[in-house]
């Protein structure tokens, strides 16, 4: 039986905190988008904290993940620094990239991340060569691959799992179906009941839970992680879940329901997973309001200090394509 | 699309019946109504080609119009579309296939290189595959390095494939139909910078020619050479230049395979002097190839000036706004190293 999250005070206010830093990380990001103060363009994944907030939870800090386009979750839950993935929105030289990647190629290597991705399944592959260099140098690293629905219709998946499979390798890869790969319905793209029937035809083990539940993805994540580290292989985990806003700024949500938006938004993971923290006892009313608002404040000065670092620079752009 | 008319206008200065303005973006979507309506087998396939309407809104609404069966949306698959591309093109069909952004042939690279361009001659001409691919291309959104390549010298360096880069509205429409007619797969490289760009465009079932270039300015200074969105680029600089006194022709071949060396180099023969112009990245870019034709020919007998290049600098785009204009051509690149060579030679 794993840990009752909700009913451990600390890691309750930890999830809390992680899923309310996401939240709050992109809805700034969206407020300084819209009022033209950033640039680019960018994936939001409000409304789907629980899943990275649950699977980051079963993984050590030296374990790897790699990301997608709709990154900044993973990537605040796996331990980044707002202040430094803001700077790199805004282009600032202290960003993650020194704002030379913005949203879509924020990597963290000192937290295991490594890569937000601009390639739909561009990560998948990426994770089991982590996990196969993590099984060559005998470490007990376990790498976790976060995808899209839509990453399953790429060739790239198939070859990254199917070698992952052969090799029996440490890796998890984690599905996060929001339902759509842009307009495309996963219900419609795929032909399954539930896109972890498809695991059994790679050979490795598949589950689907409730990706608005943390406890949910954190148990399936924790069984898929102790099996990989034991040398059990592969794991395949679908978390379902939804995208509230549209898929990017270009998205005019003709493909789906207002009603299928609000029933979802009704889903929310945050408020559900206070009231189940508040029924355990791991949190208190003032408990939560106390992370709500350390959230709020860091999250502001480190707004404030992104925007006050210096611009990126152009002064090295072409002695910078190559490692030295 | 319809010409407004109204009593304020002045009788004086009508549009020319034969063209309307619109957007580029609309001008290619003018032109597969326009062949879709003429032919049942054409058809578009991509992602997000249907209720979205595109990712950069150019398939719009055609599928209210024309209906799923032949603007179908695909799962998120650029090899397999490719390849079902070129299968349905090898038996009858004449597919369009939209990949989002051209920087995803990537993921397509063996059906495209591997199978559509090689397969009419592998196959001793038993079979062609007379399919479009449409792609965006080009830097200039913030999308940063893997959704703003100029990737069009990939393209080119495989025969077998013919490759256009349409830099106005009429062109990305009289191509595209062009490339539509033709047996064999064209690559068409829009630009993204371009989509919203309008111009006046002729209507009905036009052609521009695969294989011609456009010459938009003649001057007798200098022959500049741009492709894709440099192209507006170069004609902006030649106003900038015009008022300083330096007259520049301007050529836009329009198609890089086949390629009108024809008018490049009667253009540079009549200046003298010559400034290629390209978005992608310099080392073996396309204008290496123009200036090597130039080299070869009698041209060079007149150049009074070395060839110089003007492209994108040799590192994947970055996503930071001054670093991305700093990567490639700007109009003042296009000013200061047109006069340069005018003035020194
Ligand atoms: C190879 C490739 N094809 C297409 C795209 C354009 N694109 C970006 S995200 C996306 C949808 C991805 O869907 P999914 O994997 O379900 O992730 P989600 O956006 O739902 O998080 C598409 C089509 C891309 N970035 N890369
Ligand atoms: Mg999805």
């Amino acid at each position: 039986m794993n840990t009752q999250i909700v009913a451990d005070r600390e890691l309750a206010a930890a999830s809390l905190a992680t899923m309310w830093k996401i939240r709050r990380f992109e809805e700034a990001v969206e407020d300084l988008y819209g009022r033209g103060l950033m640039h680019g363009t960018m994936h939001l994944s409000i409304g789907q904290e629980a899943v990275p907030t649950g699977a980051c939870l079963a993984l050590n800090k030296d374990d790897y993940i790699t990301s997608t386009h709709r990154g900044h979750g993973h990537c605040i839950a796996k331990g980044a620094d707002m202040e430094r993935m803001m700077a790199e929105l805004l282009a600032k030289e202290t960003g993650y990239c020194r704002g030379r990647g913005g949203s879509m190629h924020i990597a963290d290597t000192e937290t295991g991340n490594l890569g937000a991705n601009g390639i739909v399944a561009g990560g998948i592959p990426i994770a089991t060569g982590a996990a196969l260099s993590a099984k060559m140098r005998g470490t007990k690293q376990v790498a976790v691959s976060f995808h899209g629905d839509g990453a399953m219709g790429e060739g790239a998946w198939h070859e990254g799992v199917v070698l992952a499979a052969m090799w029996q390798l440490p890796v998890v890869f984690l599905c996060e179906n929001n339902l759509y790969g842009m307009s495309m319905s996963s219900e419609k793209a795929f032909n399954l009941d539930q896109l972890s029937d498809r695991a059994k035809g790679y050979g490795i083990p598949g589950v689907t839970v409730d990706g608005n539940d943390v406890q949910a993805v954190y148990d399936a994540t924790k069984e898929a992680v102790d099996r990989a580290r034991a040398g059990g292989g592969p794991t395949f985990i679908e978390a379902k879940t939804y995208r509230w806003r549209g898929h990017s700024k270009s998205d005019k949500n003709l493909y789906r329901t207002r009603d299928e938006i609000d029933e979802w938004r009704g889903k929310d993971p945050i408020p559900h997973f206070e009231a189940l923290a508040l029924a355990a006892g791991g949190l208190t009313q003032a408990d939560i309001d106390a992370v709500r608002d350390n959230v709020r404040t860091e999250l502001r000065s480190a707004v404030q200090r992104a925007n006050a670092a210096p611009d990126a620079t152009a002064d090295d752009l072409l002695s910078a394509v190559y490692a030295r | 699309m319809t010409i407004e008319t109204t009593a304020a206008q002045p009788a004086a200065a009508p549009a020319p019946a034969e063209t309307v303005t619109m957007t580029y973006s609309e001008a290619i979507r003018d032109a597969m109504r326009i062949a879709m309506a003429k032919d049942p087998a054409v058809f578009i396939m991509g992602e997000d080609v249907g209720t979205y309407g595109g990712a950069f809104g150019v398939t719009g609404e055609l599928i209210n119009e024309i209906g799923p069966e032949r603007i179908r949306d695909t799962t998120i698959s650029e090899l397999g579309i490719m390849g079902a591309g070129v299968g349905a093109a090898m038996t009858g069909m004449r597919p369009i296939v939209e990949i989002q952004f051209s920087d995803f042939t990537a993921q397509a690279m063996d059906q495209i290189a591997n199978q559509a361009a090689k397969i009419h001659f592998m196959l001793g001409g038993a079979v062609s595959v007379p399919m479009v691919i449409r792609a965006p291309g080009g830097s200039g959104t913030g999308a940063a390095a893997q959704h703003s390549q100029s990737l069009e010298a990939w393209f080119v360096h495989i025969p077998g494939l013919k490759v256009v880069m349409p830099a106005t509205a009429d062109d990305a429409k009289g191509l595209l139909l062009s490339a539509i007619d033709d047996p064999n797969p064209v690559m068409v490289i829009e630009h993204k910078l371009l989509y919203k760009t309008s111009g006046e465009v002729r209507t009905g079932d036009i052609r521009t020619p695969l294989g011609v270039a456009a010459v938009p300015r003649e001057g007798k200074d200098l022959t500049i050479i741009a492709t894709g969105v440099e192209v507006s680029r170069a004609l902006e600089a030649a106003e900038i230049l015009a008022a300083d006194g330096i007259e520049a022709t301007v050529v836009d071949p329009r198609t890089l395979k086949p390629l009108d060396s024809d008018t490049i180099l009667r253009t540079v023969k009549a200046t003298g002097r010559v400034l290629l112009v390209q978005e992608a990245v310099r080392t073996l870019g396309f204008m290496s190839e123009v200036s090597a034709i130039i080299s070869e020919s009698d041209a060079f007998g007149y150049l009074r000036a070395p060839i110089k290049r003007l492209a994108g600098l040799d590192i994947p785009i970055p996503y930071a706004p001054k670093l991305e204009r700093a990567s490639v051509p700007q109009v003042e690149d296009i000013v200061a190293a047109a006069t340069d060579l005018v003035r020194k030679w």
